[in-house]
């Protein structure tokens, strides 16, 4: 049953690239895009990762189809008709594909047991979670622990992203500042979103709390509640108007949180070596290394939370504060 | 026996929900212009969100899951409706009159779904 499910969303999955590849508006390609990332994240979902469902639902479904919106809104809605053959790129995507076909070969089948990631790597992760850790999400264990350094160039990575978003479409223009009042109301005469928003906003922020605090317990963590409290902010641009948002969370409380989680986490990882663990190995934060672990990811966990966030609503509102002033 | 009712009844319920959803689809694949083809899909999604959802609950028994949803039910019907006023306000804005007469919207370019 679950295989014909999975088979069904794959289709769909391939329906909808090839519709946003065919499509000429944009728009219409912006909305597919978020499809697509729904779809995504089902499939997620039946393959039992539901941290990275999470993730996708919020990042892709909800906050970059807000993103490309605004990024539309500064452009132009159609795509520009090209000129000339283009058999070069067809050649390259077919040959590219063909490719990667063809090492889907020596991949090993979904779920065999006999694959080598299930040899020695993942019973070895399952089996000592609970002895060094002792959180029931080993997923969590994983990624804030045992692979903590790549979580901390995740995280470096979304802080160089935003960096790099807030260089190229510059923080604040100041000379024109002056102009945004009067337009930037949001739906702020449209009674029936604006209620059922507000009545929705509070909730958001609620369950990305929850996600935040209860990721070592059951699905979630820093990225989706940092994704999923930025929904919410944005939600709350989009009903009361973006300057308005940007009232309630200055730019300087948002940059702070880049910045910070990203320091945070870092500093938690220097802690360590100066209490003579090595970098990023939490045991030695407390008297009992299991507490010590467990402390270490929960700090780190609202690092990059708070980076995410951050990160998430500093380039939403580098993309619409441009779109008032302009 | 009242188990067995039950599950009748929430089966029931499930099937009606999914023509629900399936009248709706067959609505905006076919009604003519843009406000009867979201009248179609609007209208019958929120009655397959009740439907659904109640056998759904039905199935879960009375349990943790049931509450959530619950939840998820009451979620959908905030936000449905609202997403389907929110559509057609913007459709409204942008110039699209709402006329059962017309066939098509295609001399309006901002239209299509």
């Amino acid at each position: 049953m679950i295989f014909i499910f999975g088979l069904f969303l794959l289709t769909l999955l391939v329906i909808t690239a090839i519709a946003i590849v065919r499509t000429e508006d944009l728009f219409v390609a912006v909305m597919l895009t978020s499809i697509f990332s729904l779809l995504m994240a089902a499939n997620f979902f039946i393959l039992d990762a539901a941290d990275v469902a999470l993730t996708e639902a919020a990042v892709g479904a909800g906050v970059t189809t807000v993103i490309f919106l605004c990024a539309l809104a500064l452009t132009d809605d159609k795509e520009k008709p090209r000129q000339g053959s283009r058999w070069v790129t067809f050649s390259t995507v077919g040959v590219l594909a063909l490719l990667i076909i063809y090492a889907t070969f020596d991949k090993p089948r979904l779920g065999d047991p006999d694959a080598p990631v299930h040899q020695h790597i993942a019973p070895w992760y399952i089996e000592k979670t609970t002895e060094y850790i002792d959180i029931p999400n080993v997923v969590t264990a994983i990624l804030s622990s045992f692979r903590g350094y790549d979580t901390l160039g995740e995280v470096f990575v979304v802080f160089a992203a935003c960096i790099g978003v807030l260089f190229i479409l510059g923080v604040s223009p100041p000379r024109q500042a002056k102009k945004v009042t009067s337009k930037s109301t949001g739906l702020r005469h449209h009674l029936i979103p604006q209620v059922v928003g507000r009545l929705l906003i509070p909730f958001i922020v609620l369950f990305g709390l929850y996600v935040q605090f209860h990721g070592e317990y059951g699905p979630g963590g820093g990225f989706q509640a940092g994704a999923i409290i930025a929904t919410g902010v944005i939600l709350y641009a989009l009903l009361e108007g973006e300057s308005e948002a940007l009232r309630a969370i200055p730019r300087g409380v948002l940059l702070g949180m880049v910045v910070g989680g990203a320091l945070l986490y870092g500093s938690v990882g220097v802690v360590c070596m100066f209490m003579g663990g090595a970098f990023l190995d939490y045991s030695v934060l407390a008297a009992d290394p299991v507490f010590g672990q467990q402390l270490g990811i929960l700090i780190i966990e609202a690092g990059v939370g708070m980076a995410v966030c951050g990160a998430l609503l500093a380039i939403f509102h580098a993309f619409a504060s441009r779109e008032i002033l302009s | 026996m009242i188990d067995i009712a039950l599950d009748v009844l929430s089966w029931i319920l499930l099937l009606l929900g999914g023509a629900c959803v399936l009248i709706g689809g067959i609505g905006g694949l076919r009604l003519p212009n843009f406000y009867t083809r979201i009248h179609a899909a609007s209208l019958t999604d929120t009655m397959a969100t009740i439907l659904i959802f109640s056998g759904m609950m039905l199935q879960a028994g009375l349990s943790l899951a049931t509450l959530k949803l619950f939840a998820i039910m009451l979620f959908l019907l905030l936000t449905g409706p609202t997403a389907t006023y929110a559509l057609a306000n913007a459709a409204l804005l942008s110039g699209l009159k709402p006329d059962a007469g017309t066939t098509s919207d295609k001399p309006k370019e901002n239209s299509s779904e």
